[in-house]
């Protein structure tokens, strides 16, 4: 895997939690209280960043045939259900991600919530719902720079597209004020599920023990077969024209691993 | 206790998901081609083979429960 492979799966897989992330900081300062709000998100960062630093070198202590083992028995689950998700929704059986309507939500639930300030912190709730929102969407960006970046020794790397894709996302989401409903975010997230799926494959297989033909080289075969793979089941499982099945009535509300919501 | 039962459950929810036989699958593929590395036998297209089967089952999963 090249420096620019490492950065661009890194920066897509950010960017798309970056966005849900953001929606929920908008909601959070517009509804509420700005600065309780960004206090928050500083707060969110804050345990992120600790998180990375403590986790990050514990990772590259690890012999690599056993981390790659690990990670990728990781990165195949969580891969997996990505693309179970994005097929899911290309095929028009679950709601496509909806910012403009989870904004709404947030904006609603947070003006209906009572204000509390605590110390420096006047909005409580502004507070929580974007530290919460931070921690959680970010949790899932600190693991996936950790293990790539851990399993091509260049975590600082991935730590910078990371950053990058947070800094694009909201600056954008600064500029227009607004939830970032127009960026194309199931196909972003059907290109990282591929990319975890194949990165998964690879590395797991090669930290179990077996080794594979032409080494490095089998990525070029195994990303572009997973993401024909992904493309055919989206067609197998689109509904036909006939049938009662409606993409907006199909949304589940089940959320899991690393998966995106 | 209710704490750590919460706890627990957020690191299920985040790693497991909402499909418990994904990561079974992906763990039994993984200890397969441990045990077949070990012999003579070529074993890099086990997970990949149990990718084809795992994708395609939990997206038939999902569809049915939808």
């Amino acid at each position: 895997m090249n420096a620019g492979a490492l950065f661009l799966a890194v920066f897509l897989a950010c960017a798309v939690e970056a966005v849900e992330a953001t929606t929920i900081v908008l909601a959070a300062g517009t509804a509420r209280d700005w600065r309780s709000a960004l206090i928050g998100v500083g707060a969110g960062l804050t345990v992120l960043a600790v998180v990375v630093a403590v986790l990050g070198p514990a990772l590259t202590a690890i012999p690599l045939r056993d981390l790659r083992l690990f990670v990728g028995a990781l990165l195949l689950v969580f891969g997996l259900q990505w693309l179970r998700k994005a097929v899911l929704r290309a095929s028009g059986r679950k709601a496509l991600h909806d910012e403009d309507r989870i904004f709404r939500e947030q904006l609603a639930a947070a003006r209906a919530a009572d204000s509390k300030g605590v110390g420096v912190v006047a909005d409580w709730y502004a507070f929580t719902l974007s530290f919460k929102g931070v921690v959680l969407e970010g949790l899932e960006v600190a693991f996936i720079v950790l293990t790539f970046g851990s399993n091509q020794h260049d975590v600082s790397l991935a730590a910078v597209a990371a950053v990058a894709a947070v800094v694009v996302v909201v600056a954008v989401g600064v500029v227009v004020r607004a939830p970032l409903a127009r960026v194309p975010e199931n196909t972003m997230k059907f290109v990282v599920g591929v990319m975890l799926i194949s990165f998964g494959t690879f590395w797991g297989t090669e930290g179990a023990g077996a080794h594979w033909p032409g080494s490095d080289a089998a990525l070029l075969v195994l990303v572009p077969a997973v993401a024909a793979f992904g493309l055919a089941l989206a067609a197998v499982v689109k509904p036909r024209a006939n049938t009662k099945t409606a993409s907006g009535n199909r949304a589940s509300t089940s959320r899991g691993a690393g998966t995106p919501v | 206790m209710k704490h750590f039962k919460s706890f627990l459950a957020f690191w299920y929810d985040f790693i497991i998901g909402d499909d418990w036989t994904v990561a079974f699958g992906v763990a039994v593929a993984l200890a397969v081609t441990y045990a077949v590395a070990r012999t003579n036998v070529s074993a890099w297209w086990i997970v990949p083979s149990a990718v084809a089967v795992l994708f395609p089952w939990s997206l038939w999963r999902a569809v049915r429960k939808s």
